[in-house]
């Protein structure tokens, strides 16, 4: 595989969190979530009990995946910010480091100038700590829970 | 490219199904879902056109129960099959970690069958990814029509790995779960192998 294994830790997944669980607070947004390029959730805040995030996610990365491409065709570096404005949601996707995606929805509650803000301030945040993250899963010496599991393991699993 | 979370104690890997036009990659999905316990999966997402055909791809997130305290989910996805679709093609790509490639076994779609298994090859060697190292399994498909290739015939075109492979006739279920199997247990042997 090209690319590496992507692993998230107690520990950082603590610092993520408290960092989208802030952002939502001070952009006063309804909801705030990050997800990795493939579109696999990595945390989450605000009102996301009324959200279908599994879709968004999916959704959100097949987004920023085509405009990459459209990108690439342009010869451009890839759209790190995306804006979609709605009659009552709005909704800023920002894309951290290269990684990771940053999706902010927000309403008539606040601004998009103040979402920006605090968008770019989350965001260098998430890079620190998925930089650290990235150094972690490098690491050769880390435990990993599938090493162990035997073929008998993966066996049970289709039983039914 | 499997996402291994400590933190909700879950893995998650990715496998797309490939294949020609209309050779039931979108039924196969349908199908899973149609039958799966709603408590083990999400919704399913299809950007389809007007006409039902795949234009970006489906979307069908599916638990599997736990592995030592780990639960383990698949995400599948389709790709669109029809050839002008190829740039959406190479995104669905990005980060599988196993393909089930369907086939569709009608004797006039034997070269589409074909294209679209060196298509796959290409893609996959765009992004540094071979059918070398990354799990796949093949369907045939629509065993049920009239004008059919036999099995053999399929297998030599398109099977020369001799990696597992199954008769299926999607719309009615048979194979489906075979097949999706299958590739599940090969992708979850290559992350055991890449974690140790
Ligand atoms: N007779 C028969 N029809 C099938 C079978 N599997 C799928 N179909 C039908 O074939 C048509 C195309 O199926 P889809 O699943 O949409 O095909 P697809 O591979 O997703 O096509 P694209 O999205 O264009 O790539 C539909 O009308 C299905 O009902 C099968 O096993 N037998
Ligand atoms: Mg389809």
């Amino acid at each position: 595989m090209t690319e590496p294994q992507m692993v998230m830790y107690e520990e950082e997944y603590r610092q993520i969190q408290a960092i989208v669980s802030r952002l939502v607070k001070e952009a006063n947004a309804r909801v705030v979530f990050v997800i990795d390029k493939n579109g696999q959730e990595i945390a989450k805040a605000g009102e996301v009990d009324q959200l279908d995030t599994t879709s968004l996610a999916s959704l959100t990365a097949g987004n920023i995946a085509a405009t990459g491409g459209i990108a690439k065709l342009l010869r451009e570096k890839e759209f790190t910010t995306q804006f979609h404005e709605g009659e009552r949601a709005n909704i800023h996707i920002q894309l951290v480091g290269n990684r990771v995606i940053l999706v902010v929805i927000f309403d008539n509650k606040t601004s998009l100038g103040l979402v920006r803000l605090r968008v770019k301030k989350a965001s260098e945040e998430l890079n620190a700590v998925f930089e650290e993250l990235l150094r972690k899963v490098a690491d050769p010496n880390r435990e990993s829970p599938f090493a162990e599991i035997t073929d008998e393991d993966i066996d049970n699993l289709f039983k039914d | 490219m499997s996402f291994i979370n400590f933190s909700s104690r879950e893995i998650t890997c990715k496998i797309v199904y490939y294949g020609p036009g209309l050779c039931g990659k979108t039924t196969n999905l349908q199908y899973i879902y149609n039958k799966t316990d709603p408590q083990l999966r999400g919704k399913m997402i299809s950007l389809a056109t007007e006409t039902e055909r795949t234009l970006f791809f489906d979307f069908l997130p599916i638990a599997f129960g736990e592995i030592r305290g780990f639960k383990i989910r698949f995400q599948l996805y389709t790709v669109p099959g029809q050839i002008f679709y190829d740039a959406s093609r190479k995104l669905i790509l990005k980060g599988v970690d196993g393909i089930v490639f369907v086939a569709d076994s009608q004797i006039a779609r034997l070269e589409a069958n074909e294209e679209s298994m060196e298509n796959l090859k290409s893609n996959l060697a765009e992004q540094g990814y071979s059918l070398e190292k990354v799990p796949y399994v093949i369907q045939y498909n629509k065993r049920d029509m009239p004008n059919i290739a036999p099995v053999e015939e399929l297998r030599a075109l398109l099977n020369p790995k001799g990696v597992p492979d199954f008769e299926a006739v999607a719309s009615q279920g048979i194979g489906v779960f075979e097949t999706l199997k299958s590739i599940a247990k090969l992708v979850l042997v290559e992350v055991r192998r890449q974690a140790g």
